[in-house]
């Protein structure tokens, strides 16, 4: 199957890099193109006198472009998505040329072993155990100290008032962030960026700032105590701090619907989540993807297609949050969204996952037969019928997904996945029952 | 204050001078004091703590136990649209061409050998309209914004949006202009049904009673005349004017008595609409009695000889000439008495012409001499009067041969002039005319002109275009030289042209010295024009639902 143009575009790691893939969305400067076996290639005329060669493979996906480009995918590698999501060349229409099918041969051969070596659970295994456990139990001494001096902190703004804390203004809270990066704490250090700007962030403030602090407090105790929680709950600790858990459950196999595709950007970091429903299993899965220093995050899966993959949880019993493993085939067409519940349902399947991980700010989750209406204060996503309804939350509202949402669904029932938590429903995508297999992105 | 305020309080005053309530649950009513002083010196130090301990529950509790709310009154859901859906070809393409439109041009000449995506939205507008397609639901937005940002795409793209675009537009203010402009989407009632008809002409939007009068006039002109008469007086100026300026479409001897009251309108924009409609029917009493004063203005001498044409301007503004919609004051830098006459002659039918000049052609009136130089005020206002009377002929002779070195013509050496007379002739007429203007005088001159020819264009126009495009290379031009037609030529020329370019956008960038470079500027825009030809071959393929990629030229 081919892709669409948003789902093209939506690979690309910055706006730059989507306009000029656009503009090389045309046949005008290709020449050699052709595609099957799920992959495309093809040369493109630049400014020098040799064609850059560019291929991708679709079931990764995987790109390969002699560019100098140090984007990831480059813009030749989108341009070329794009002619090909446009329909041009036919499939199957030449032979992979030597240099394409040589790289191909490559990337599927390391993906093979990688999968054997990750079954057989082999290298990865630490070579001096006994090593591992000193430096496991050093880290955790230090963050023991770095959660005593949080809880000093958080104390002493209590003790002189969150009033006075909002005119020291930012600076005390941007130390304390980074002591906890001193202490090997990156969950927390992160936490409290956040509370530093909680203050700025406009009506209501105290009370965001209060009960922030308050689950800051929380998770600093049952640090505190991890030894002594269930194995689920301290594994969700864990995580919580910051400790990198790996992925050790059991793969589910399972035909994975492709949700949703994000980023957001902390700093220099652009994190990648990618939401998946596995048709079978029923279950919803986040993979996460990182990129450094401006470059996209490697993992990008095209939205609205069903991979037929392994997928492994990590521990944690709160985030749903899993690693993607041996893909099986090419992304094939979607024919339905994932079946859905009412908003009331979907709270209280929020409420049910705060038992095991009450840090958690939303929950995935699929609404059928819902309508957004336009209020006073924001939209809403009502039931059909019950009359019950849930409001989006703010981001939600600031972006142009809204409207994508307000058109597909005409003042009619849509079907929509996002999260929901205690800030309202972020829609990430919807589908109308005029063409159920059509996912439109809304974030 | 319940427990939770209580903590709040206490979290932004310091638990040092508001010691924290204890727990909730064991919060009782009017314990207030009481509990203060338990909290007091041995329990200062967890003080905070214990807020936080208090909070984090709160917390928790609270967003566990969240409910959903009411439902608020659902929008009246957006009517049906019948049209067929896309063709999935043609709907990539559309999500691709949004996608290109936020794209900026790139400054200066050099444009790469990649189509211009934003410059071919318009035409897969006017053909996906053509084809009868509805809009996916989901581009609505981002056709929206584009038509926000560029009015000339306004009315396709809202022909394409549609009810549903029109109904997205209701919801969001910054497309309110397409509930202004969105005649397309207006769902009106039958004409025939007076009851409704009065009422949405008494209740409804602007942009509704604009559409509903003009369907009301198509299926019944006395019966929309009626309707417009019905509340012409309670209407405001501006409304009054944009109802006038409306009946131009289907405009008839019917309306005449109608536009001869509005004469007497309080508006003096309204006044000169009404007149300049009157003066485009040519039996109207307006006209005739703009025809008797022009003709008085303007005779036939035989006095020396050879006829010649003699004009004697009016010496006065009368009250009726006012009354006829002349307006008296000139702008600035023109004389009063041949303003007047200008306007006398450009309201004049030209049908009455011939009779004044001894039955002459107007080829054989505008080759009469014209004594005291008023020819060219003369020829300019037989220019206008054939524009706004769509007159074949007169169009014709006053634009004369195209080879007719452009300063020398009949009627006007304004390109703007002509290209408004163009517009008047038939399709073909016009090509074969532009084509011949091209062929005598290059293209520096001819971009006005290419611009009202029908697209794509006909094979001797497109032959001619490419043709010149090819002298001007030779030249030694650089090809942003030509840019503008450049432009036009990648919107308008058939995808049939592709053959002739082939050659061209092959040929080696030999003459290299020449001009320094500019034979590969000029094999790159010929690359360019040859790979949005192919880019418009596929459109059209995809919108009729052929396979697309078929071969081109």
């Amino acid at each position: 199957m081919r892709w669409t143009a948003d789902q093209v575009l939506a690979l690309a790691p910055d706006d730059a890099s989507r306009r000029a893939g656009s503009k090389l969305g045309t046949a005008g400067p290709w020449s050699g193109t052709g595609s099957g076996d799920g992959a495309v290639w093809g040369l493109c005329r630049g400014s020098g006198s040799t064609p850059y060669r560019t291929v991708v493979d679709l079931t990764g996906p995987g790109y390969r472009c002699s560019c100098p480009s140090r984007k990831f995918p480059c813009k030749h590698a989108l341009g070329l998505l794009l002619l090909w999501s446009g329909g041009e060349p036919a499939a199957g229409s030449s032979e992979v040329p030597g240099w394409a099918g040589q790289w191909l041969e490559q990337r599927r051969g390391r993906a093979a072993a990688s999968n054997a070596r990750g079954t057989a659970g082999g290298p990865d295994a630490p070579a001096d155990p006994e090593a591992a456990r000193r430096r496991a139990g050093r880290r955790a001494a230090r963050i023991t100290a770095g959660t005593e001096e949080l809880e000093r902190r958080l104390a002493d703004v209590l003790r002189g008032g969150l009033a006075a804390a909002e005119r020291s203004g930012y600076g005390p809270w941007e130390e304390t962030a980074a002591r906890m990066v001193d202490a090997q704490a990156p969950g927390l250090a992160q936490r409290v960026r956040e509370l530093g700007s909680i203050p700025g962030s406009g009506p209501g403030w105290p009370v965001r700032l209060l009960e922030e602090c308050a689950l800051t407090h929380l998770l600093d105790r049952a640090w505190l105590s991890v030894d002594r929680l269930p194995d689920p709950l301290a594994a969700t600790v864990r995580t919580r701090i910051g400790l990198p858990a790996p992925a050790d459950g059991t793969p589910v196999r399972d035909h994975w619907l492709v949700l949703a595709q994000y980023d957001s950007s902390e700093g220099r970091l652009t994190t990648r989540r990618i939401w998946l429903h596995g048709r079978t299993s029923g279950r919803t899965a986040l993979l996460l993807s990182f990129g450094a220093a401006g470059r996209a995050p490697e993992l990008a899966l095209p939205v609205g297609v069903v991979i037929d993959a392994a997928v492994t949880p990590r521990p944690g019993a709160g985030a749903p949050r899993a690693d993607l493993d041996t893909r099986f085939s090419a992304p094939a067409p979607l024919d339905a969204p994932p079946p859905g519940g009412s908003v009331g349902e979907a709270l209280s399947v929020y409420g049910s996952a705060l038992r095991d991980d009450p840090w958690l700010e939303s929950w995935p989750v699929t609404l059928a037969e819902v309508v957004p209406i336009p209020t006073d204060h924001g939209w809403q996503l009502a039931d059909a019928v019950g009359g019950e309804s849930l409001p989006l939350s703010g981001p939600a509202l600031a972006r142009p997904g809204l409207w994508r949402l307000a058109a597909l669904s005409g003042g009619r029932p849509v079907t929509v996945f996002g999260e929901c938590g205690h800030r309202g429903f972020t829609p990430l995508a919807a589908w109308s029952a005029d063409a159920p297999g059509e996912t439109v992105p809304l974030h | 204050m319940d427990a939770w305020e209580e903590l709040v309080t206490a979290a932004l005053l310091g638990t040092d001078r508001r010691p924290p309530a204890p727990p909730a649950g064991e919060d009782g009513p009017g314990g207030g004091g009481g509990t203060r002083a338990a909290a007091g010196s041995g329990a200062v130090v967890d003080a905070p703590a214990a807020l936080l301990d208090a909070a984090a529950l709160h917390t928790v509790r609270r967003r566990a136990g969240l409910l959903p709310g009411p439902a608020a009154a659902s929008p009246e859901p957006a009517p049906a649209d019948g049209r067929r859906p896309l063709p999935g070809p043609a709907r990539r393409r559309l999500g691709l061409l949004l996608a290109g439109r936020s794209a900026p041009a790139p400054s200066g000449g050099r444009r790469g050998v990649t189509p211009d995506l934003a410059e071919l939205l318009p035409q897969w507008l006017a053909v996906a309209n053509e084809h009868g397609y509805k809009a996916p639901a989901s581009a609505l937005p981002a056709l929206l914004d584009a038509a926000r940002a560029r009015t000339d795409l306004r009315p396709q793209a809202l022909a394409f949006a549609g009810p549903r675009g029109l109904w997205l537009a209701g919801l969001n203010p910054e497309w309110k202009f397409a509930l202004r402009a969105g005649r397309a989407g207006v769902t009106l009632p039958d004409a025939g049904d007076g009851e409704a008809v009065r009422g949405l002409w008494e209740e409804g939007l602007f942009a509704e009673r604009i559409a509903l009068l003009a369907a009301v006039r198509a299926a019944d002109p006395a019966a929309g005349l009626a309707l417009l008469r019905s509340t012409w007086t309670t209407e405001r100026a501006e409304d009054r004017l944009m109802f006038l300026d409306s009946l131009r479409d289907g405009l008839s001897g019917a309306d005449e008595e109608f536009l001869e009251e509005a004469l007497g309108d309080r508006g003096r924009n309204v006044r000169s609409t009404a007149a300049e409609l009157l003066s485009a029917l040519p039996a109207s009493a307006l006209a005739g009695r703009m025809a008797g004063r022009a003709a008085s203005c303007v005779s036939l001498d035989r006095t020396e000889g050879a006829a010649a044409i003699v004009v004697e301007a009016p010496h006065e503004c009368d009250a009726g000439m006012l009354r006829d919609g002349v307006a008296p004051a000139p702008p600035a830098g023109r004389g009063q008495r041949s303003w007047w006459l200008g306007q006398l002659v450009e309201a004049a039918p030209l049908s009455c012409w011939p009779a004044r000049f001894g039955g002459r052609a107007p080829e054989e009136i505008l080759s009469l001499p014209v004594a005291d130089d008023w020819r060219g005020e003369l020829h300019a206002a037989w220019c206008r009067a054939a524009v706004r009377q769509r007159d074949v002929p007169w169009s014709r002779a006053l634009l004369g041969p195209p080879a007719a070195p452009p300063a020398t013509g009949p009627g006007t050496s304004s390109l703007a002039e002509r290209a408004k007379l163009l517009s008047i002739l038939p399709d073909g007429e016009r090509a074969d005319w532009v084509a011949g203007f091209v062929a005598a005088h290059g293209l520096s001159e001819a971009f006005q002109l290419l611009g009202v020819c029908a697209v794509p264009w006909a094979e001797p126009l497109g032959a001619a275009v490419i043709d010149a495009l090819d002298i001007a290379r030779d030249a030694g031009s650089y090809p942003w030289s030509f840019s503008g037609v450049m432009g036009l030529a990648e919107r308008c020329l058939s995808p049939e042209a592709g053959g002739q370019l082939e050659s061209l956008a092959a040929q080696p960038a030999a003459p290299e010295e020449a001009s320094p470079g500019a034979g590969g500027y000029w094999s790159e825009a010929f690359r360019r024009l040859l790979s949005t030809l192919r880019l418009r071959a596929s459109m059209h393929a995809e919108l009729a639902g052929r396979p697309s990629g078929e071969p081109v030229g």
